[in-house]
């Protein structure tokens, strides 16, 4: 019996292994690739953004940072729009990741402005400060570009030699924020954001100073990296003169400005803590 | 003795003295990146950040400390169960010094950041080629040990044995295919959704055959030679050797539950996911019955209580592993700490208490003295398992707490709490977790003491194997 016979113990061993590995790994490179689920906006990477790519590998942002949205109500109303197959196609290899010690990243393209990213990543404790990302400020070294044709064509991404030339001169931190500011902003779902808010808005905490200290708490942990601790202003406009009628606010807040880099706060947030924010906002300057 | 039966056991004792030092080398990396996640002004850029010292942590761990080991401990088993001299020792040797190279490149290329970042197969191409290497010379060796053996009958740890050396050959060979650049770069032959369904299948059948197969093999062999009786059923464990090397292969979609790969493979993975309870504890309760009788020995025998504590820790991994490939609480705790929380039950308790136990066999009886205390090896013991206990608990309840923090939500539908507000809460516990790290850092390196001094000074004498 096999008990006494190795070689065919071998043999019977890898064919068992076999099974499963055609059904599972195997046969799905048909399906996977089923040309129905590509996504005809879906362009390759440009060569900045993929040197942006490779130093995210390079410095193993995957270990922290996944790259999916699973359709599930917190990641939709987290992260954006879940992920779908035909978004991936040029990625070689997949980012998706195992473990989200930080947010999600599948579709950070957009929801912040250039100047965000560089200063985030090069110090990410002075704008968030008890985040456990490390400092990154060493990628405003010149980025190594020997390699750049030779990756683009190895993947076979169209290119100008144009394009190529774009690269020399750019810092490892620009390719990384190009890179950044195109995950999954190739599908249009940030527009649509914007038609959330319906209905009438009228608001509910008006002159309620009970609300105050919650308004401030949420604008020094949400707003103040970007609008300054005292409202003066820095990536986002000065707030502390803001003249407009609560409503406009709130929806500046709710939905976001994605044209001019103001991120939405409506679903983190939900409606009530966007009021007591514009609530705080207005506050301030009648003091 | 085992020089009078000519067995070649100078290149065990070079790969068990290896594997030490990198298995220290990875605890201590463990460490280190638990405090990063604690306090991250830890990180040192570029070369000494969270990002490029998990994937030498995971490498050192899996590759160094247990590959490492699992090559001695193969060597040592194989030639006794054959009754036969090494096929060759001197490739052996040559294979003790390429593994020492690969591991040490291995350390140096992540730390650069030549990394291919799938996980568990990080390794450069020319670096993954020199383990392809590695592992051929090994398989080799052993199979043609087997096949000049002089004892007919394999028993069953030379079947894990083999079914280890076919499987990680194949899972290893497929999963780095890829486009070199250059030396030093290269891309993945897969793209997106399939790369990920080829990884998960690497990943996951990484766990079957390098820390599952090998530590079952070694558990098969020294469970009876630690108790003095045999083991319980040997039918039931070729039953449950069969169906597990079947079943495991179906499994790889559980770690990409929710994503965009076809849900009919999901559904697959979830399936035969809890299919695999049955082969799992086939070998618990085979570990169990062997015990009938003997249960006193886990009172006077310091062996028998890290072998049967593995198992114990084997049984309810192989639990846990299938709730977690369960749709509806995967979507809870994937993602989350709970992961890490499993993941070091199964290398800290399982692969790690086991391999501790056959070490403490082994060594006395190359050295021909007896284990230098065996005070302390009770201590390291509890030390051990207090460690990884604090880690995993602490993790668990971790993972739970942040899923439920990410999953609340306000009246109006809005989500309840910003990603930062959970990452808070996870602070003290990742405190407790550097804690128990550290008390299975200090376990090891009393087991390192232990082991030197057994070699060095324990009383000679002549012990049987
Ligand atoms: C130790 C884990 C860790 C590593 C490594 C890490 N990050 Fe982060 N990252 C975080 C955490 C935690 C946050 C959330 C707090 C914050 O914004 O800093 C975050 C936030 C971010 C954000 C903002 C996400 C959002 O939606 O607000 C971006 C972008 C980002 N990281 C990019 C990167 C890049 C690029 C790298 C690699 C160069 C990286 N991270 C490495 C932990 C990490
Ligand atoms: C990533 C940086 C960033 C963060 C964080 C941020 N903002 Fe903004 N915000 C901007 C930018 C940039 C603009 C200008 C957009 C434009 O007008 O094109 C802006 C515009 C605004 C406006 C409209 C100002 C006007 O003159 O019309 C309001 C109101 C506002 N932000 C409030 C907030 C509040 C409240 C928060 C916190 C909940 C916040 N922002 C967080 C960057 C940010
Ligand atoms: C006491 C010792 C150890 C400590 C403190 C430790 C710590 C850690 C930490 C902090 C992580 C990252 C978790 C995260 O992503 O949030 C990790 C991951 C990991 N460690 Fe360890 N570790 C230890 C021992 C080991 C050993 C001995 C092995 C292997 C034999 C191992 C294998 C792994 C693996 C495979 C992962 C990746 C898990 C995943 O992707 O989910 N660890 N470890
Ligand atoms: C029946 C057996 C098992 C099943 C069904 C199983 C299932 C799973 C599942 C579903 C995950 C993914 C969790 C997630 O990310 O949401 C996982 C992760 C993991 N398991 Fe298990 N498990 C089993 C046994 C084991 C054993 C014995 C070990 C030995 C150490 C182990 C080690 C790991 C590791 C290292 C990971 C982390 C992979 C990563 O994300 O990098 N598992 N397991």
């Amino acid at each position: 019996m096999i008990e006494k016979r190795p070689v065919i113990l071998l043999l019977l061993a890898t064919a068992v292994i076999m099974v499963g590995t055609v059904v599972t790994m195997i046969a799905p490179f048909r399906w996977i690739n089923d040309p129905k689920l590509r996504i005809a906006e879906v362009k390759p990477y440009t060569p900045l953004q993929l040197e942006g790519r490779d130093i995210y590998i390079r410095e193993g942002c995957n270990n922290c940072h996944t790259q999916t949205v699973r359709p599930l109500l917190a990641d939709v109303e987290r992260y954006g729009e879940y992920s779908k197959a035909g978004e991936f196609v040029f990625d070689q290899p997949f980012l998706w990741g195992s473990r989200r010690t930080g947010p999600d990243l599948a579709r950070i393209g957009g929801k912040y402005p250039d100047a965000w990213h560089y200063r985030h990543t090069a110090d990410p404790q002075s704008m968030v400060p008890r985040s456990n990302m490390p400092k990154y400020a060493f990628l405003e070294r010149p980025l190594d570009t020997s390699l750049t044709e030779r990756k683009m064509k190895a993947l076979g991404f169209p290119y100008a030699p144009a394009d190529i030339e774009a690269v020399k001169g750019k810092s490892e931190l620009d390719a990384l924020v190009a890179y950044m500011q195109k995950l999954g902003s190739d599908i249009p779902w940030r527009k649509e954001a914007r038609a959330a808010v319906a209905g009438e808005l009228k608001n509910p905490f008006q002159d309620d100073k009970t609300v105050l200290a919650e308004g401030k708490e949420i604008y020094g942990r949400d707003c103040a990296q970007c609008h300054g601790a005292g409202l003066e202003g820095g990536i986002g406009p000065s707030l502390a003169d803001i003249d407009q009628p609560d409503a406009e606010l709130f929806k500046s807040v709710y939905a976001g400005i994605p044209a001019g880099g103001m991120p939405a706060f409506g679903e983190t947030l939900g409606k009530d803590r966007v009021w007591k924010v514009v609530t705080f906002i207005k506050y301030q300057k009648r003091h | 003795m085992n020089h009078q039966e000519g067995y070649a056991d100078d290149v065990v004792k070079g790969f068990l003295t290896w594997s030490i030092i990198w298995g220290v080398v990875a605890v201590l990396l463990g460490v280190v990146i638990s405090l990063q996640l604690a306090w991250p002004q830890l990180n040192l850029p570029p070369y000494l950040t969270y990002g490029r010292l998990r994937p030498i942590h995971t490498n050192a761990g899996i590759f160094g400390w247990g590959i490492g080991s699992f090559m001695a401990l193969f060597f040592y088993i194989t030639q006794r169960l054959t009754r036969t001299r090494l096929w060759s020792p001197g490739l052996a040797r040559f294979q003790l010094w390429l593994f020492n190279v690969v591991i040490a490149l291995a350390a140096i290329t992540l730390m650069l950041g030549m990394n291919r970042s799938k996980e568990y197969a990080e390794l450069e191409w020319p670096v993954a080629l020199l383990v392809v290497v590695l592992w051929v010379i090994f398989s080799i060796n052993i199979i043609m040990t087997v096949i000049k053996r002089k004892e007919e009958q394999l028993y069953i740890s030379l079947w894990y044995i083999l079914a280890a050396l076919v499987g990680v050959a194949i899972l290893y060979l497929v999963n780095n295919v890829g486009i070199p650049v250059s030396l030093t770069k290269s891309y993945s032959a897969y793209a997106g959704a399939n790369d990920a369904n080829v990884q998960w299948w690497y990943g996951h059948n990484a766990v079957a055959m390098v820390l599952t197969a090998p530590p079952l093999a070694i558990f098969y062999y020294f469970l009876p030679k630690s108790t003095g009786v045999p083991i319980y059923s040997h039918r039931m464990g070729v039953i449950a050797f069969w169906s597990l090397i079947f079943m495991y292969l179906w499994t790889g979609a559980h770690h990409l539950l929710w994503t965009p790969v076809p849900d009919w493979v999901q559904t697959l993975a979830m399936a035969f996911s809890i299919m695999l309870i049955a082969p799992s504890w086939g070998a618990v309760f085979n570990g169990y019955f062997s015990m009938n009788g003997q249960w006193h020995q886990m009172r006077d025998n310091y062996l028998v209580k890290f072998l049967i504590f593995g198992i114990t820790f084997y049984g309810l991994q192989t639990l846990q592993g299938p709730s977690q490939a369960v749709r509806t609480f995967s979507a809870f705790i994937h993602y989350t700490d709970w992961v890490p929380g499993h993941v070091h039950m199964g290398t800290l308790g399982w692969v790690s208490l086991v391999l501790f136990a056959a070490i403490y066999y082994v060594v006395p009886r190359l050295y021909g003295r007896e284990i230098y205390s065996v005070g302390l090896a009770n201590l390291h013991f509890w030390l051990a398992v207090t460690g990884q206990l604090i880690f995993s608990i602490t993790m668990w309840i971790a993972g739970v707490q942040q899923a439920v923090m990410l999953h609340a939500t306000n009246p109006d539908g809005s989500l309840h709490y910003s990603f930062m507000e959970t990452l808070i809460e996870l602070y003290p516990y990742w405190h407790g977790r550097a804690a128990g790290g550290i008390i299975y850092f200090v376990s090891l390196l009393i087991f390192v003491y232990n082991i030197v001094k057994t070699t060095t000074s324990g009383k000679q004498i002549q012990v049987s194997s």
